[in-house]
């Protein structure tokens, strides 16, 4: 028996003449698309079961009553006449959900350009000037590890540097830049858009990375020799071909700061409030149709953000 | 078209550095704290060294019942790493063709993807908990919850990591070549036998992954369990309970903990799917050399 024999042998002892079992197979033929139903069917149910009935339960239970203990399943719009209490009283001044959703806003807007302009160009060193493929695939995973670890901990790990008796304010302090400690580092919205920015630059490396590296290099060759400058290459190659990374990197980083209340509840002190952090707060009092109507206008919001950036891109064709 | 290496090479270069440093060096310095002697505090400089808060940790003296949300975890995320392997490969298979709902279920997994992982959460608490009412009302009053970790919480992992196992498979069959997979049935393998020796064997390494994802997601998954995961709590969820009250290096030893876990599954997974590329490589192609 050669080595390739062995293999296969190994392999796949079915296809070896004289094992036999590959004639002896079944005549029945299950069809085809009966066959798709079996594999896809699975994976569609968890999807129905613990993400789509959920969404509409979400709808649902925004229009219930309720009172301080329970769920009063019947009609009522106090869900949303309560979180949107004051909203017109108070005008010309924004509401609590108006102020709310502004800061969130901003929060979304700071952490979404510096992740961006780190990822691009984290991407663009990964994707063009490291040539061998062996040290892509290094640094590429370098990258990647710390998204496999765990969130909270890459939060903490904030605290013995940003802390009031942190290496930055010691560190500050022994340079004589500053003679008491700087209170904002920690449990503040700079150390919220720091984490933020600290965990999710990820989710912009990988797609900016994916559409570069389809990048066909001739291109930039073509560009360079008919005379345009590094920059201009930039600007009018690379970027745009670059698009469809930029937006579906762009979608994750919003939808995930729209929505967080971990980052922003431990690395803001429980203090700052955000879209994501109110309806965690509605839940704690048990006040589920309210935080289900909270749910309901951040998944709106949410949505619009997306359709908005998915009319620049295709998202289907770019997997 | 270049001779030697551009100036923005370089800058970039230490721009990616520094990168790596950032995403790296807050990691390192609690890692390096939890090795705090007994005295030690929460910040630097290093109060002597030791391994006491590690061990505080396992001698259950401590902050957290460390062993039994340890196993929870480590049972959830074995679990959800089998049932996304799984479900994922199947998918994956089911999309090399047409078929209908085709779209619904791929856009099922980009939304279940960015849709913010709180209202997932909300929704499947709010779904166990209107079952359980159901049940109450119509069948025992007594019933307690169906919400539990390997219920409600479950569900809520994988509505994470299922989209993840989904897209990697749509990159595993965007390269690979069908007509090896052609070759198998013309060789009279029943499809199944031309899955089982042929494409799963190729495709083994990147498996590996998703179930890499798959494990790894569970076990650090937070916002999706924080509302569904019934009255047991995970270990994430522990230790996020524990930032606004500790204050001692309990935190950080927990977190060494878990991570340490981590590394080794990534370790593992990223061992495997090396020596398998080898193997591929080495033995995998045997064209020209007359099969069987």
């Amino acid at each position: 028996m050669d080595m390739s024999e062995e293999v296969l042998q190994q392999a796949s002892p079915g296809l070896i003449p004289g094992s036999g079992t590959a004639r002896a197979a079944k005549p029945t033929r299950l069809s085809p698309s009966f066959v798709s139903w079996l594999q896809a069917g699975p994976m569609m149910l968890v999807f129905l079961a613990f993400f789509l009935i959920p969404l509409v339960f979400v709808v649902i239970v925004s229009f219930w009553d309720y009172n301080e203990y329970q769920l009063l399943p019947a009609f009522s719009g106090r869900g949303y006449t309560d979180t949107f209490e004051g909203c017109i009283a108070q005008l010309p001044d924004l509401c609590t959900i108006g102020k709310t959703y502004l800061k969130t806003l901003k929060l979304c807007f700071l952490v979404w350009a510096m992740t961006l302009f780190i990822g691009f160009w984290v991407a663009y060193f990964l994707a063009f000037h490291v040539k061998s493929k062996t040290w892509q695939m290094g640094l590429s995973l370098l990258c990647t590890i710390p998204f496999w670890t765990s969130n909270v901990i890459r939060m903490i790990a904030w605290i013995p540097l940003l802390g009031r008796n942190g290496l930055v304010n010691s560190g500050l302090i022994k340079t004589g830049l500053i003679n008491h400690p700087v209170e904002w580092l920690l449990f503040s919205e700079f150390s919220v858009v720091l984490a933020l920015v600290h965990l999710f630059t990820f989710f912009m490396v990988v797609p900016i990375f994916n559409s570069m590296v389809r990048i066909d290099k001739s291109l930039i060759e073509a560009a360079y020799d008919a005379g345009a400058t590094g920059f201009q290459t930039l600007v009018n190659v690379i970027i745009p071909l670059a698009k469809p990374g930029i937006v579906i990197g762009s979608i994750f980083v919003i939808t995930i700061v729209m929505g967080d209340f971990i980052t922003i509840g431990v690395m803001g002190g429980q203090q700052i409030a955000a879209a994501g952090k109110i309806i965690e707060t509605r839940v704690n009092a048990l006040q589920f149709p309210a935080a289900a109507a909270n749910a309901v206008i951040l998944l709106i919001i949410t949505f619009l953000i997306i359709t908005m950036m998915s009319r620049i891109v295709d998202i289907k064709k770019e997997l | 078209m270049k001779e030697g290496r551009p100036r923005s090479f370089y800058v970039l270069a230490i721009f990616f550095a520094a990168y790596t440093l950032f995403l790296y060096g807050p990691m390192i310095a609690i890692y390096v704290l939890s090795f705090q002697g007994p005295q030690g505090g929460l910040t630097f400089p290093m109060n002597g060294v030791s391994t006491f808060w590690i061990a505080k940790l396992f001698q259950g003296t401590g902050i957290v019942d460390l062993g039994a949300a340890f196993r929870r975890s480590l049972l959830l995320g074995v679990i959800v790493m089998i049932v996304t392997v799984v479900l994922s490969v199947a998918a994956g298979m089911a999309f090399r063709r047409k078929f209908k709902a085709q779209s619904i279920l791929f856009y099922s997994a980009i939304a279940s993807l960015i849709v913010p992982s709180i209202i997932t959460s909300l929704g499947i608490s709010l779904e166990f908990r209107i079952i359980d009412d159901l049940i109450k009302a119509h069948w025992n009053e007594n019933f307690e919850t169906s919400m539990g970790l390997l219920t409600s919480g479950l569900g809520a992992h994988l509505t994470w990591t299922l989209p993840f196992g989904l897209l990697i498979m749509f990159a595993i069959f965007n390269r690979f070549d069908p007509r090896l997979e052609e070759a198998a049935r013309d060789l009279g393998a029943t499809p199944w036998q031309a899955f089982r020796h042929v494409v799963l064997p190729i495709i083994l390494p990147s498996v590996i992954g998703i179930g890499l994802f798959g494990f790894t997601l569970s076990w650090d998954e937070l916002a999706r369990s924080s509302q569904a995961i019934g009255a047991v709590n995970t270990l994430p969820l522990d230790l996020q309970g524990l930032t606004t009250t500790v204050t001692n290096p309990d935190i950080y030893a927990l977190g060494t903990v878990i991570s340490a876990v981590s590394f080794t599954v990534i370790s593992l997974a990223l061992g495997t799917i090396h020596v398998l590329n080898k193997r591929q490589a080495a033995k995998g192609s045997d064209a020209g050399k007359g099969l069987v």
